[in-house]
């Protein structure tokens, strides 16, 4: 009985510690690709561990591993005084909207939704923006005509990647086709990249030459393929020129890092409300290092580039699927 | 739809039916003995994660194989030791291992690589590459040059990895070992009468064993074959409910190897028609993804309820086997 006394003793002894060493610090919780799938969430940690390193600080973090999970994960860190919590995911929006008006005093950051609440500050990408921009270099890029959408969860958001993908490929070759492919309807769409695989083939036998996958993990799936199969492939939100060089033409880019790194540095006071992070202020953009140097020619950068001005000055408008729920261009 | 599309959707079918075939023969001789297996899954996870995880330290995909067989055959033991030598219940020891193996990769894969729970990407070279048969054409846009003959040989014949041709051979082999071995009869007798196997002197509880360890091997090719030849490494859950479709298809195939051939193939056609065709239109109507991705489960259902007719297991199945005294 005294063991167990002893034990239980030290137990809470254990957790008191771990609490108030850590409070009052920032936070961020994951979503369910989990932190180190190469894209959505290892952007969000990234920018996080940046914060880290330059400030010397330290954050708190979970990365959730069931829907269930999502408000408990907020209320506990709320509870133990982390502020600002930030939280990688649309998938977090309901659960805020019911968590943030419990805990008026702490600042809570969303990327990729918008809660409306004094104490939430809403981060979205125009993602249409720089999947344009990919889409323009794979119709470029491409021989045969045809290139391939990989998305991951059948959500607004996804649509929206996919659109703007596909009003970049049809700018540069009106005749193009674009295949488009959803992986599934429920968060296991994220981490599939057996499923990915597939649909990657599928795309390749209808004539695809280059695919962009929008999927978190199941991505992963889809660069292996394109890089057997020989084709090009464009990954998502993290820069992955580097898992297959030579076969990656580029990465769309999301700057969450940015985002969470800006809010960290911000602390509690980071500003409240809607803030969107577009080609001018570089949240989305497309990736050129050394890996895919060869593959990107002058020509096509020069392109891009004078798109990308365009968009920034007004010139063009890339139309974004959520406003509306369409898009202009016809996918298969 | 074309030809080429066809002979696709074939071909993706093998490459999805093969961790389902295996796992179904796994189950297939442990049940045939009288040891209900509903760990098919947890064996079949772990046996992902150990093969992932060694195949990328060592760089060895041989090497993973092994690993695989023997943690998966690790835990066909603790079944076996559990539900044979201590006449536990199986279907308890089972669940037991599901659980064990799910949390126990994830934990194992963090202390290891600290990537979440996952091993990192493996290297082509670590990994079960495609065998590519003579004269055949690997891309996909060389093959739609070709006949239809050819076509169906580049596609559909070639290119799969190794495992899927050993998954295809066990099937006359298991269906040989049992119906036409000594070995076979017996073990097939354990697990409808016991009593009268152990009469004859033969030892009943050596012969469940023997099928427990078959079946964990069997189980240990599964899974590698989903971490090291279908993906490039372990992801958490990644074997997704596939040994319980497995242990449907051995009800459907009623306990018998070229039926489990069949019932696999069957399920893994949908799962491919799933992935290839997202919305079918027919007619005015179209038939939505969802129920396209919902179509093997649904086939589960009805086929269970009655369509295969009466199956009826091992007699002995289930039931711990105690000498009368």
């Amino acid at each position: 009985m005294s063991m167990m006394k002893t034990l239980m003793g030290a137990a809470a002894a254990l957790a008191l510690t771990a609490t108030g060493a850590l409070a009052d610090g920032p936070a961020v919780i994951f979503d369910l690709g989990g932190k180190f799938d190469r894209s959505f969430n290892e952007s969000a940690f990234n920018g996080a561990q940046r914060w880290a390193e330059e400030t010397g600080g330290t954050f708190r973090e979970i990365e959730l591993q069931s829907d269930a999970q999502r408000e408990q994960a907020m209320r506990r860190l709320a509870e133990a005084g982390a502020n600002p919590i930030v939280m990688a995911g649309f998938l977090q929006e309901t659960p805020l909207s019911v968590v943030a008006p419990d805990y008026p005093d702490t600042t809570f950051v969303i990327i990729d939704a918008v809660v409306d609440a004094p104490n939430v500050r809403s981060v979205i990408f125009a993602e249409h923006e720089g999947s344009y921009l990919v889409g323009m270099l794979a119709a470029m890029a491409s021989e045969t005509g045809t290139v391939g959408f990989v998305g991951g969860m059948d959500v607004p958001l996804i649509s929206a990647f996919g659109c703007g993908y596909a009003q970049g490929v049809v700018a540069v070759n009106p005749e193009a086709t674009v295949i488009a492919n959803m992986t599934g309807t429920t968060p296991a769409a994220w981490n599939d990249p057996v499923r990915g695989g597939e649909l990657t083939r599928g795309q390749i036998a209808r004539g695809a030459d280059v695919v962009y996958a929008a999927a978190g993990g199941t991505g992963l799936g889809v660069l292996q393929v394109a890089a057997d199969e020989g084709i090009l492939s464009i990954g998502v939100d993290s820069n992955q020129n580097y898992l297959h060089p030579g076969s990656v033409l580029t990465s769309m880019l999301k700057r969450v890092d940015v985002a969470v790194y800006d809010a960290f540095l911000a602390g509690p006071d980071v500003e409240t409300g809607v803030h969107v992070f577009g080609l001018e202020e570089e949240g989305v953009g497309y990736a050129l290092d050394e890996f895919n140097a060869e593959l990107i020619t002058a020509e096509m950068q020069e392109a891009v580039d004078a798109a990308r001005a365009a968009i920034i000055a007004g010139e063009l408008m890339v139309h974004d699927y959520r406003t509306d729920g369409t898009c202009p261009v016809q996918m298969q | 739809m074309d030809f080429l599309t066809i002979v696709q959707i074939l071909d993706s079918t093998v490459r999805l039916a093969t961790p389902l075939l295996l796992a179904c023969l796994a189950g297939l001789w442990s049940e045939r003995a009288g040891i209900f297996d509903i760990g098919l899954e947890g064996k079949m996870l772990a046996a992902a994660f150990f093969s992932a995880a060694i195949a990328f330290t060592t760089g060895s995909v041989w090497l993973g194989l092994f690993a695989g067989i023997v943690a998966s055959v690790f835990l066909s033991g603790l079944h076996g030791v559990a539900s044979i030598t201590f006449r536990g219940n199986q279907l308890i020891s089972g669940v037991a291992i599901n659980f064990l193996a799910a949390g126990l990769t994830v934990v194992i894969a963090q202390t290891w690589f600290q990537q979440g729970g996952r091993t990192p990407q493996l290297a082509t070279e670590s990994r079960f590459g495609n065998i590519v048969l003579p004269g055949a054409e690997t891309r996909i846009r060389d093959i739609a040059q070709q006949g239809p003959l050819g076509q169906v040989y580049s596609e559909l014949i070639s290119g799969h990895s190794i495992l899927v041709y050993v998954a295809l051979l066990m099937v006359p082999l298991t269906w040989f070992l049992l119906y036409r071995t000594r070995f076979g009869l017996r073990l097939r007798a354990v697990g409808e009468n016991p009593a009268a196997v152990d009469t004859a002197g033969v030892s009943v509880v050596g012969l469940r064993y023997a099928a427990v360890v078959i079946c964990g091997v069997l189980c240990g090719l599964a899974g590698a074959y989903l971490a090291t030849a279908l993906n490039a490494g372990f992801v958490k859950d990644m074997s997704a409910g596939r040994g319980f479709i497995a242990l449907a298809a051995l009800i459907f195939a009623k306990w018998r190897p070229w039926y489990a051939l069949s019932a696999c193939l069957l399920f893994g056609l949908f799962d491919a028609i799933g992935n290839r065709y997202q919305n079918i239109q027919l007619g005015e109507f179209i038939v939505p993804v969802q129920f396209m991705q919902a179509l093997p489960y649904i086939l589960v259902v009805i086929v269970l309820a009655g369509l295969v007719g009466k199956a009826i297991p091992p007699r002995a199945g289930g039931e711990p086997y105690v000498k009368e005294r």
